[in-house]
């Protein structure tokens, strides 16, 4: 009975090696067979451009580095990094593009990376949180939150950052009203936004002053 | 007992207690390498797994069909309460639920049965080799269940009121007084019912747990909690292990509120799933899941009757609260304690009324009670100075409460009227007109409302380890959380003033079960009950040196009493003679010591006789009988606040804020200001966008998502103010600490509709105060 | 989310190809709308199309108007120099939308196509006349505080369009082009384009399956050019219209000329009301004509118990719209 609510032993397999090896030990107490690799990687060309189904291998640039994540088309960016990179600074809030918690640059914009598809950002440059600071000296954006608190929990901070170092770029950060409208899309249920505000005005202002 | 001197005596402002000190853990989280509870991708094998939900709210499961959601690639197991592994105890059982300790706030686990309770109950787990497949197989994932009719909420026609002889409903502050006849027979009469809507805390770091069996009969859990004792303990008990045996870690906690307090379902599913499996597993709820997952603020209503003289002078108040519960709790915040004790008043009496309904149980939400029953005593209050044409200020003053009016105890301390003061002040209070409606900026309508809040000192106590190296660096550990609130900092001033060290050669560690256990981070507790076992262990580590030093024969000490030596800044030096002394380093260095260890016990608040505390306090009152137990201990804040009001269109806008607090020794100004804004926002969100809508007939949430449920955002925040009264309490604990994380809430949905009344003379009580409600007052005559 | 198969279009005829080829394929552009449907299960598409590459980005005058390619994002139309002083309205309605990141990914063909917020359509769990025809709608006894008053049926009481842009178009006469699989393009204005729910709620516009937008023009005019778009909500950003009004006035004189007037967040569908707009006509610009105007423009309406309130707020929020452009 309880066999019936598991996928039969012909399922198929992780793609990971070191898992299947992990499982092999595992076991686990269901002990359900393992499955075999991953199949349709098949990259179908048709008539008109390349067709992308099941797991295939994307290469990202992400923060000035060629990555590689075996993913299938559906993957979000956020999911590539979180899971499969293990650059795990962008957060996820809410998934669905409503806290900016996983805010990142695609060819210097900032986006949502939980409605991104990794697939479409092939050949695009990505920058994360884990990309600003150069080696041990943090971005000017970085080093104002520090400055002026502006975080709690820490959770909604990269998207803040990301948000903020993009808000100046723009130039939208030119008055405190200005600032606070076109910080609106990171949620901080912690409430730093006078503290956001503070760094991403201070940011905008040293710039202006080149 | 010598040992233990007062912080405040001993410490002055020279050392980094009491800094604007930016946060310690500030770097890891500017930099994305804070890592979180679902953050932990190297365990070996991780697997994913997704819960799947209810449609329905009420019902039983009738069977699963699997069929296409085993056909997906990579699904590993379909756990249902059909097959999975049995725990040792529920909490279904009330006895077992006690055993589990206080953490375990769900009397109903699912999973355990067919039965269904409430929308979006778990009813099965999914796990596959990736998050896209598990959740992709979840949706294929059908679900049999015969529905029956919900009870919505207790507003439902079909739902039973009682009064609750247990839980936390039923815990009421004493009646004093006869309060129905001296309401009866009071000049002024003012009776009125206030409505607050569902409220989710929505931490953005939604409850995550990687559950890792690193052998058959010991776990660790990376949980999104407050609570790492308080899981371990709730966790062992379910799965038939010791508390040795379980291990909680939470090193970074992405906000909580009081929803991480308790141990919800989905950390018991998620290592039952990784039992199971024989691999760890990682379970984050989903946004919406998030809202029937972790509790909520449940919703209620208020019925405030006050009785006054003709000058404004209480004679009477009657609270009575009626809220929605789940069918397997008896949950309500306890709205009248605050209502009990705000002013001096002589006749009081309570009741509370519930209704079961089919939802998720209700839980602790940033000060709970205190945050609700504010807005209903201070919107009552601003009545009652309109009324007898007083200034609300004044109205305030005139019924200060100099004792506890509840319990007729002296204040540990407090600061309330200096809060008004310097609030007023600060906000330019004297410049209010004080008729409503008056005053204007183009077609907008200007308001200026004030209200007060007041926490209580909850007790609590914790242990802490404090590990001195004679190079010159200390390792601090104490099991408590950090959800943004700052502990990692605080406690690190702590620990450097108590050692004479600098901050950066200190490191706080926290977050583990292995570490000495504390209390749970929250009902304000944390930085006075850590704060004191630190400095208390670090009292430790100085008595154990003193011992070394008054025996070494090339010590400076050599010889001397312990109790004529004090330390100082690293050092220990005579008490008379503060000159001869010597550094701990080179005590340590002759002794052949690289490190020494201390631990203590700290304990905190008004629950404790606290030998800490009374000493504190024998030293204050000089007769020698005061003592710790015989005071009431609360923090006191007060709002004011400034609201723009569209008289067409219905919106209100907070324009300005201030805040003023006496809560204690401030530990670092800088991480408190913030959660004392952190507070008000969250209370501005209550007080106009936040509430989360259940179908009357369904009994599921129509709103659960962050575009849906209004949580404010950069945009209706304006510049905020906010100061610390300087407030020495020499009898909450060895620190003076009083906590902070929920005085900053209380009173702000009260200020901001007092001003919304200052600015259009109409009275809204009902929260939020959306466009709707506005509107629809501003249609009725002022 | 469903695991769908991929492919990027190079041009519109390779995207409409491909569609014409797999009817079940949807084309997935800026994705803020798609995938957030798609993460809830809401739609399945086993393969989708990315029309990202496509180019369709460009913003020009033209002799019918301005053009905007509906791969532009709304950002950059928002900020855009023509829209900014031509179509006051359109990047009001733009910047006033969703948040800074979304606006940089949405496009503005993908904007038309937003999906209601009704609670009921947006949780598989609930019953929902639109998401599954014929299973009923809980938000006419339960929820429908957000929902709208004007255009509705007994089936469904969605404001089908959400957003804010759709509503500054409607106002001003914008014009669709749509292209299908044999290249050929058809014209459709907007105010065609949406569909009134009737006993059909899940047929929301006259999009032809496999069809694309390809452009939307907006034709000049001195009540584009005096046009704006006020928007209400329960949040002062990043949060969808209570109500709205996007207006145009050619005044002269302190006559009404021509007036363009279209409602958001009250209708079933981006509410152009000529009702007001005939009101307005030859009047002088006053508030009492504003008033006749709104109270003309909600003369249908159909409140029910939690939005009743919208009938007054969307009459003050065009009183207070056309008093801004009127001057």
């Amino acid at each position: 009975m309880q066999e019936d609510l598991f996928p039969a032993s012909d399922a198929p397999q992780p793609a990971d090696d070191s898992r299947r090896t992990f499982m092999k030990q595992a076991g686990g107490i269901f002990g359900f067979a393992l499955a075999a690799p991953l199949a349709g990687q098949a990259e179908r060309l048709t008539a008109y451009s390349k067709t992308t189904t099941g797991v295939t291998t994307l290469t990202l640039r992400i923060n000035g580095q060629p990555r590689t994540v075996q993913a299938e088309p559906r993957v979000t960016l956020l999911d590539a990094l979180r899971e499969r990179l293990d650059l795990t600074g962008t957060k996820k809030g809410c998934d669905h593009g409503q806290c900016g918690a996983c805010t990142v640059l695609v060819d210097g914009q900032r986006v949502n990376s939980c409605l991104t598809l990794a697939i479409t950002t092939q050949g695009k440059e990505i920058t994360t949180i884990e990309g600003l600071a150069q080696g041990e000296a943090l971005h000017p954006m970085q080093e104002a939150f520090l400055k002026h608190d502006g975080f709690q929990c820490g959770y909604c901070t990269p998207g803040q950052i990301m948000s903020g170092v993009a808000c100046v770029k723009e130039g939208h950060a030119t008055t405190d009203d200005q600032a606070r409208e076109w910080m609106s899309g990171n949620l901080c249920r912690c409430g730093a936004y006078a503290n956001i505000l503070a760094a991403v005005r201070e940011v905008a202002t040293q710039q202006a002053k080149g | 007992m010598e040992m233990e001197p007062n912080f405040a005596d001993t410490n002055p402002k020279a050392g980094v207690v009491g800094q604007p000190l930016s946060r310690v853990d500030g770097r890891a989280k500017v930099t994305g390498a804070a890592k979180y509870s679902a953050e932990y991708n190297q365990l070996p094998g991780l697997v994913h797994a997704v819960l799947k939900t209810s449609d329905v709210a009420r019902g039983r499961i009738t069977g699963f069909d699997v069929s296409a959601a085993r056909q997906v690639p990579g699904v590993l197991a379909i756990i249902t309460h059909e097959n999975i592994p049995k725990l040792a105890k529920t909490p279904n059982n009330p006895q077992d639920q006690q055993a589990m300790g206080p953490g375990a706030h769900m009397g109903f686990l699912p999973l355990t049965s067919d039965q269904v309770h409430y929308a979006a109950q778990p009813v099965a787990i999914v796990v596959a080799d990736t998050l896209e497949r598990a959740q992709h197989a979840a949706a294929l994932l059908r679900v049999q269940i015969s529905p029956e009719t919900p009870v919505a909420s207790f507003r439902d026609p079909k739902a039973e009121e009682f009064k609750p002889k247990e839980g936390r409903a039923a815990q009421l502050p004493k009646p004093r007084g006869n309060a129905q006849a001296a309401f009866a027979g009071a000049p002024i009469q003012l009776t009125a019912t206030y409505e607050h809507a569902i409220n989710h805390h929505n931490p953005m770091e939604p409850g995550a747990t990687t559950a890792h069996w690193e052998a058959p009969d010991r776990l660790t859990v990376y949980d999104a909690t407050q609570g790492i004792v308080w899981t371990q303990q709730a966790l062992s008990v379910m799965l038939g292990l010791s508390a040795d045996q379980v291990r909680v870690v939470n090193k970074f906690l992405g906000g909580g509120f009081g929803c991480k307090g308790s141990v919800w379902p989905h950390t018991v599913l998620a290592a039952q799933a990784a039992r199971a499996m024989g691999r760890p597993v990682k379970l984050v709820l989903t946004r919406p899941q998030q809202f029937t997952g972790m509790g909520h603020r449940e919703d209620q209503d208020q019925t405030l009757r006050l009785g006054a003289t003709s000058e404004g002078k209480l004679l009477a108040l009657l609270h009575e609260k009626t809220s929605t519960t789940s069918p397997w709790d008896a949950y309500a915040e306890t709205n009248s304690k605050i209502v009990d004790l705000l002013y001096a008043c002589p006749a009081f009496e309570a009741t509370a009324k519930l209704a079961k309904a089919n939802v998720m149980t209700s839980t602790f939400m940033r000060a709970p009670g205190e945050a609700p029953g504010s807005f209903a005593i201070e919107s009552l209050m601003d009545d009652l100075a309109y009324r007898v044409g007083v200034d609300p200020l004044q109205i305030r003053l005139l019924n200060y409460a100099d004792r506890d009016p509840s319990t007729g105890k002296p204040w540990s301390s407090k600061s309330l009227k200096e809060c008004y003061a310097r609030g007023a002040e600060l906000f330019g209070w004297a410049k209010r007109n004080p008729k409503n409606g008056q005053m204007r900026q183009g077609k907008l309508l200007v308001g200026y409302g004030m209200a007060s809040g007041t926490y209580p000192v909850h007790s609590g106590q914790g242990n802490a380890r404090v590990r001195l190296y004679a190079d010159g660096h200390a390792v601090v550990q104490a099991a408590a959380t950090d959800l943004g609130t700052g502990t990692y900092t605080v406690i690190t001033q702590t620990a450097a003033d108590a050692l004479g060290l600098a901050p950066e050669n200190i490191r706080f560690e926290l977050g583990d079960s292995q570490l000495p256990s504390t209390i749970v981070s929250g009902g304000s507790m944390a930085a006075g009950t850590v704060s004191s076992s630190v400095y208390l262990a670090a009292q430790d580590v100085w008595q154990k040196l003193t011992k070394v030093a008054v025996m070494d024969k090339k010590s400076p000490l050599f010889g001397a009493k312990p109790t004529d030596i004090e330390a100082n800044g690293g050092r220990l030096q005579l008490k008379a003679n503060p000159a001869k002394g010597e550094g701990f380093a080179e005590i340590m260095k002759r002794a052949m010591m690289t490190d020494l260890e201390g631990s203590a016990t700290g304990r905190y608040g008004a629950g404790y006789e606290s030998a800490q505390a009374a000493l504190n306090a024998k030293q204050d009152a000089a007769g020698g009988k005061d003592d710790a137990a015989g005071h009431s201990m609360h923090s006191f804040g007060a709002h004011f606040c400034e609201v723009h009001v569209d008289p067409d269109l219905g919106t209100v806008r907070v324009k300005r804020w201030v805040s003023v607090i006496g809560g204690g020794r401030i530990l670092n100004p800088k991480t408190a200001r913030s959660q004392i804004m952190g507070g008000a926002i969250m209370g501005i969100g209550a007080a106009l966008m936040e509430g989360t809508v259940r179908d009357p007939h369904l009994a599921r949430y129509t709103n659960a998502s962050l575009a849906d449920y209004h949580v404010c955002v950069n945009a209706d925040i304006p510049e905020m103010t906010v100061e610390f009264v300087d407030e020495k309490d020499p009898y909450i604990n060895a620190m003076g600490v009083k906590g902070i994380g929920e005085i900053s809430i209380v009173g702000t949905s009260a200020a901001v509709a007092n001003a919304i009344y200052h600015a259009t003379g109409r009275r809204l009580r009902s929260l939020p105060i959306t466009p709707d409600k506005m509107l629809e007052a501003l249609r009725q005559p002022a | 989310m469903n695991d769908f198969s991929y492919t990027a279009a190079a041009t519109a005829k390779e995207a409409t190809g491909l569609l014409k080829d797999q009817p079940t394929a949807t084309y997935l552009a800026g994705g803020t709308t798609l995938l957030d449907l798609m993460k809830a299960n809401l739609l399945a598409p086993p393969h989708l199309v990315d029309v990202n590459p496509l180019p369709l980005t460009a913003i020009e005058q033209t002799p019918d108007g301005l053009r905007i390619g509906a791969m532009a994002r709304m950002s950059a139309v928002g900020e855009h120099p023509l829209v900014v002083q031509g179509y006051p309205a359109v990047s009001k309605s733009l910047l006033l939308a969703a948040s800074p990141q979304l606006r940089n990914m949405a496009s503005i063909g993908g904007n038309l196509l937003q999906r209601t917020r009704c609670g009921y359509f947006r949780d598989a769990a609930f019953p929902c006349n639109k998401r599954v025809p014929g299973s009923g709608c809980p938000a006419l006894e339960g929820d429908n505080h957000n929902l709208a008053v004007l255009g509705v049926s007994e089936s469904c009481i969605a404001t089908a369009y959400p957003g804010d842009l759709a509503v500054a178009l409607a106002a001003l006469d914008a014009v669709l082009t749509l292209e299908n699989a044999k290249g050929k393009q058809r014209r459709v204005p907007i105010t065609e384009f949406y569909l009134l729910p009737g006993r059909t709620p899940h047929k929301e516009n006259v999009l032809e399956p496999g069809e694309l937008i390809v452009a939307v023009t907006i034709p000049q005019a001195a009540h584009a050019q005096r046009s704006t778009y006020l928007k209400v909500r329960e949040r002062s950003s990043y949060a969808y219209a209570l109500a709205s009004a996007a207006v145009g006035l050619d005044v002269q004189g302190g006559t009404i000329r021509t007036a363009r007037v279209a409602l958001g967040g009250v209708g079933a569908q981006p509410w152009r009301s000529r009702e007001a707009e005939k009101v307005l006509t030859g009047q002088p610009a006053t508030e009492a004509t504003f008033r006749a105007a709104a109270a003309a423009a909600l003369r249908e309406a159909q409140p029910r118990k939690e939005n009743a309130y919208k009938v007054d707020l969307v009459q003050n929020t065009l009183v207070r719209a056309l008093q801004e452009v009127a001057g």
